[in-house]
């Protein structure tokens, strides 16, 4: 299956700090992407660099085999929802289509007014009047309509209370099975990437921790529990990702990709919550150390 | 694209259209008056226009000057700055269309609309003004109005305001586009625009077109002189050369060269208390000729009217080009 997004050594800086580097990514087409991390981990910078808004200051990055934002033909591949769903105030939602149709190759002008319809948004309205959950539903609208091959979502339910939240995720992903699209979306939210996705990019301190399919995510990754030992004893091939001690007893998370078969540990699965979060509080210096050893993973 | 650049646009074009259409409507009722009293009155025209045609002038003058930084303020400041800081050109620029068009269609309209309503604007004072700035450059003696080249009313006739509204708007563009706020874009657009209206007329247009010279004697009864500080500087006034525009003056001493007043001049006009007599200063005045001092005065003649226009919009048309490119790389570059 072909790439929708592949990174090599992609890095942006800002005078003089990294917002993101040594990213190095492999997305296969027709997935469901949730990018989590904490606030200011560069989740915005790399959907900012995918959707071709920024440049990147170091390697390269491919969208949907061509580089962002690069002539009219790479631009109507990628729909972008940027953060805080951002709409005209001044122009009403018909005007908002008026706008999709007269900018974009394969809008689906059909597909928008029937989306406005069954949302109720009044087509006079103005985008200033919107709630926020009505803005995000139009800006959704917008993206949907022009019929992308990849649509990227930056935050799109980080303002929206939880009934809303809801409502647009459940929405986002019919339109997804529908129109068999791929999506990139970034939440600071696990349980938002657990419901929707099927892949999950963790990216902590500006660096890519870890990606992959969240089943197998889920599948080699186990919290072993045992008397207390040293991490580094541990055979080839299970790398920990975060350990602590008791006087008595050793707590790890390792990912494997073979059973465990040490009968002293007692081995229990783990959801991606706890994956997840489990890389984001390992500490900074670790990571380095075990990036090489994540390709495994795709 | 030309669709929405014109839907974001309207709004501010149909104000100022509007205030360019009223003064039009102002200018076409009590221009005719002005233009009969010119052909029964010629050049004595300067002495019989009435007060209200009089506050009239100089709000044409003030007019034809505000539109250009009216529409670098409002106009070209937000342009960008307001998408920037609203987070629309996130939606602007993820359309079917390059951001490279996109800039190109909203600044092709903005520049397009902005030299049509300075162009407007300056046709219609240029037009109302033309029986005075007729009278003045026929000799009419006055202090109340201006030659036509005069820097006063020179950015305010003829085609040069078209240049200076599109300098303005792409200049209000593209510090939109780098300060990304559109109030302090908006201050910047204004304090730039005026510094650059202040500096070309100051040292770059006295240089656009090929200026005059001529020497005048320093003699009582010869043309009129000023005696300016502390009789230090000598300035001659160009009244046979009606409609001139004095570029620079230099006093020459007997040999020619470029001289200071020498300090007998100072000396003689001296006086125990109060200013020196009229016959005094016209003996001051005498000796200093006899002394073979002359007055060297360079200007810019009345013909050069159009030379001068052509020229300086061509500047600043280069400058607005200039900006445009300016923007076309920092939106593909710098933006995020």
């Amino acid at each position: 299956m072909s790439a929708v997004l592949r990174a090599q050594g992609l890095g942006k800086r800002y005078k003089q700090r990294w917002a993101l580097q040594n990213c190095d990514l492999d997305i296969p087409s027709g997935r469901v992407v949730g990018l989590v991390g904490p606030n200011g981990a560069g989740k915005s910078t790399l959907l900012n660099l995918a959707s071709g808004m920024l440049r990147p200051s170091a390697g390269t990055i491919e969208v949907c085999g061509g580089r962002p934002a690069e002539g009219v033909e790479q631009l109507a591949k990628v729909g972008f929802v940027a953060q805080d769903t951002p709409v005209y105030a001044a122009l009403s939602v018909a005007d908002h289509l008026d706008f999709g149709k007269r900018l974009n190759p394969n809008w689906d002008e059909g597909l928008a007014r029937d989306r406005i319809r069954r949302l109720g948004l009044d087509p006079k309205q103005k985008a200033g009047k919107l709630s926020g959950g009505q803005r995000a539903q139009l800006a959704l609208t917008l993206g949907i309509a022009k019929r992308p091959e990849l649509l990227i979502l930056d935050e799109p339910v980080a303002a929206l209370d939880p009934l809303a939240r809801r409502e647009f995720m459940q929405d986002l992903m019919e339109a997804v099975a529908e129109h068999e699209l791929s999506v990139v979306l970034s939440s600071h939210l696990v349980s938002d990437v657990e419901r929707t996705c099927d892949y999950v990019i963790v990216l902590v301190d500006s660096r890519v921790q870890v990606a992959g399919d969240i089943d197998d995510l889920v599948a080699c990754h186990h919290r072993l529990t045992g008397p207390r030992r040293d991490p580094a004893t541990l055979p080839a091939g299970q790398h920990v990702i975060t350990a602590s001690h008791t006087e008595r007893q050793t707590t790890l998370l390792v990912r494997t990709d073979t059973a465990v078969h040490d009968p002293s540990w007692t081995v229990t699965p783990l959801g991606l919550e706890d994956i997840v979060l489990a890389y984001m509080t390992r500490p900074a210096d670790a990571v380095r150390d075990t990036r090489p050893a994540l390709e495994v993973l795709r | 694209m030309i669709w929405l650049s014109w839907r974001q646009f309207r709004t501010q074009a149909a104000v100022v259209f509007a205030a360019v259409a009223v003064l039009a409507v102002i200018l076409a009722g009590t221009g005719p008056q002005l233009a009969d009293l010119y052909r029964t009155a010629g050049s004595g025209l300067v002495d019989q226009v009435s007060s209200a045609d009089q506050t009239l002038y100089y709000t044409g003058l003030l007019v034809v000057y505000a539109v250009p930084a009216v529409i670098g303020m409002f106009w070209g400041a937000p342009l960008i700055a307001r998408e920037l800081e609203t987070g629309t050109h996130y939606l602007a620029w993820n359309q079917g269309v390059t951001r490279t068009r996109w800039l190109a269609t909203r600044l092709g309209l903005g520049a397009a609309a902005s030299m049509t309503a300075a162009g407007l604007t300056s046709l219609a004072v240029s037009w109302w003004s033309s029986p005075i700035d007729r009278a003045v450059n026929g000799g009419g003696a006055t202090d109340t109005y201006f030659a036509r080249l005069d820097p006063v009313a020179f950015a305010a006739r003829g085609v040069v305001p078209m240049a200076h509204a599109a300098f303005a708007f792409v200049l209000g563009v593209a510090l939109g586009l780098v300060v990304r706020r559109t109030l302090p874009a908006m201050a910047t657009t204004f304090t730039l625009y005026a510094v650059v209206q202040v500096a070309v007329p100051m040292w770059l247009r006295p240089h656009l077109a090929a200026a005059s010279r001529t020497t005048v004697a320093i003699e009582p009864d010869g043309g009129p002189i000023s005696i300016q500080d502390g009789a230090k500087q000598i300035v001659a006034h160009l009244e046979d050369v009606p409609g001139a525009w004095v570029t620079s003056q230099q006093t020459l001493n007997a040999a020619g060269q470029p001289a200071p007043v020498p300090s007998s001049f100072a000396d003689c006009l001296r006086t125990e208390s109060g200013p020196p007599a009229l016959q005094q200063i016209d003996g001051c005045v005498a000796d200093l000729g006899a002394l073979g001092y002359k007055q060297q005065v360079t200007y810019q003649p009345a013909d050069n009217f159009w030379a001068l226009q052509w020229a300086e919009t061509g500047l600043y048309l280069g400058l607005a080009l200039a900006l445009t490119g300016f923007c076309a790389w920092w939106i593909r570059r710098r933006v995020a």
